[in-house]
């Protein structure tokens, strides 16, 4: 599949990055690529994530980014007095942050789901998980991507 | 164009708790708005942006994609099985057109 960029983007877009690296200390945060942290600020509304009970299952090397598997599951009873309610799915070096944002409740009987995704380039996946009292689980995966699913 | 997504439960019949899987696949190219074509105009974004999931009119499962989903999505999740009714799933495309797909879960 072609990336539909020839030599003539390739070329501007290059010359667009020196631009970028050239005034680069001006632009917003350092080192942000796209809106993945955003996306996450405004998910948990600010509050800081604990690492654990979310698994987040990625192959360590994917050779086409233009599928990759993903799987993610939350540690949780499922009941109506402690449940998954939120699922939120980043990446952080795609064009554009986000990649799903999946809603469960106690008839799902349990927090886990399966998608392939595009991914541009090697980067973290990034899965935030929302309880029903509030409180936020995350994981972090990287995938080192030999073939980018471009446009992803 | 109706597309007709591919649905399998791992079960027909379920006791009431169990759990549920269901597989599903639809075709649809998932444009993701980020490609440029021969002349370098963007190609438009036209992806399936919404799946919901209701077994007897209840919902059980939902999710919002976005462009990063891969084309020809394939989503797994499952349900718990309280009552016998439809496996409904829905997926709602960018121009706003649904794709629907059925399947049937017994309990006992």
């Amino acid at each position: 599949m072609s990336c539909g960029l020839d030599r003539r983007q390739v070329l501007a877009f290059g010359g667009g990055a020196l631009a970028v690296a050239a005034f680069g200390f001006s632009v917003g945060p350092a080192n942000a690529a796209n809106d993945a942290a955003e996306l996450i600020a405004k998910f948990t509304g600010g509050k800081q994530a604990t690492t654990g009970k979310v698994k987040l299952d990625l192959p360590e090397i994917a050779e086409n980014g233009n599928t990759v598997p993903m799987t993610f599951s939350v540690e949780s009873p499922m009941t109506e007095s402690s449940y998954v309610s939120e699922v939120l799915v980043v990446a952080d070096e795609n064009p554009r942050g986000g990649i799903a944002h999946f809603h469960f409740s106690p008839a799902s009987g349990v927090a886990e789901a399966n998608t392939r995704i595009r991914l541009a380039k090697t980067q973290n996946i990034i899965a935030v998980a929302k309880m029903n009292d509030g409180s936020f689980f995350t994981a972090t995966k990287q995938v080192k991507v030999t073939i980018g699913g471009c446009g992803g | 164009m109706a597309v007709k997504p591919r649905i399998k439960l791992d079960k027909k019949e379920a006791k009431k708790g169990d759990l549920v899987e269901v597989k599903a696949l639809v075709a649809h190219i998932m444009e993701s708005g980020q490609r440029r074509d021969g002349k370098g105009e963007v190609i438009p974004r036209k992806i399936l942006n919404k799946f919901e999931a209701t077994v007897n009119g209840k919902p059980v499962f939902s999710a919002e994609f976005e462009p990063a989903i891969a084309a020809n999505p394939y989503i797994q999740f499952k349900f718990k099985a309280t009552e016998s009714g439809p496996v409904v799933l829905t997926w709602t495309d960018d121009d706003g057109t649904k794709i629907v797909g059925e399947e049937k879960i017994t309990v006992n």
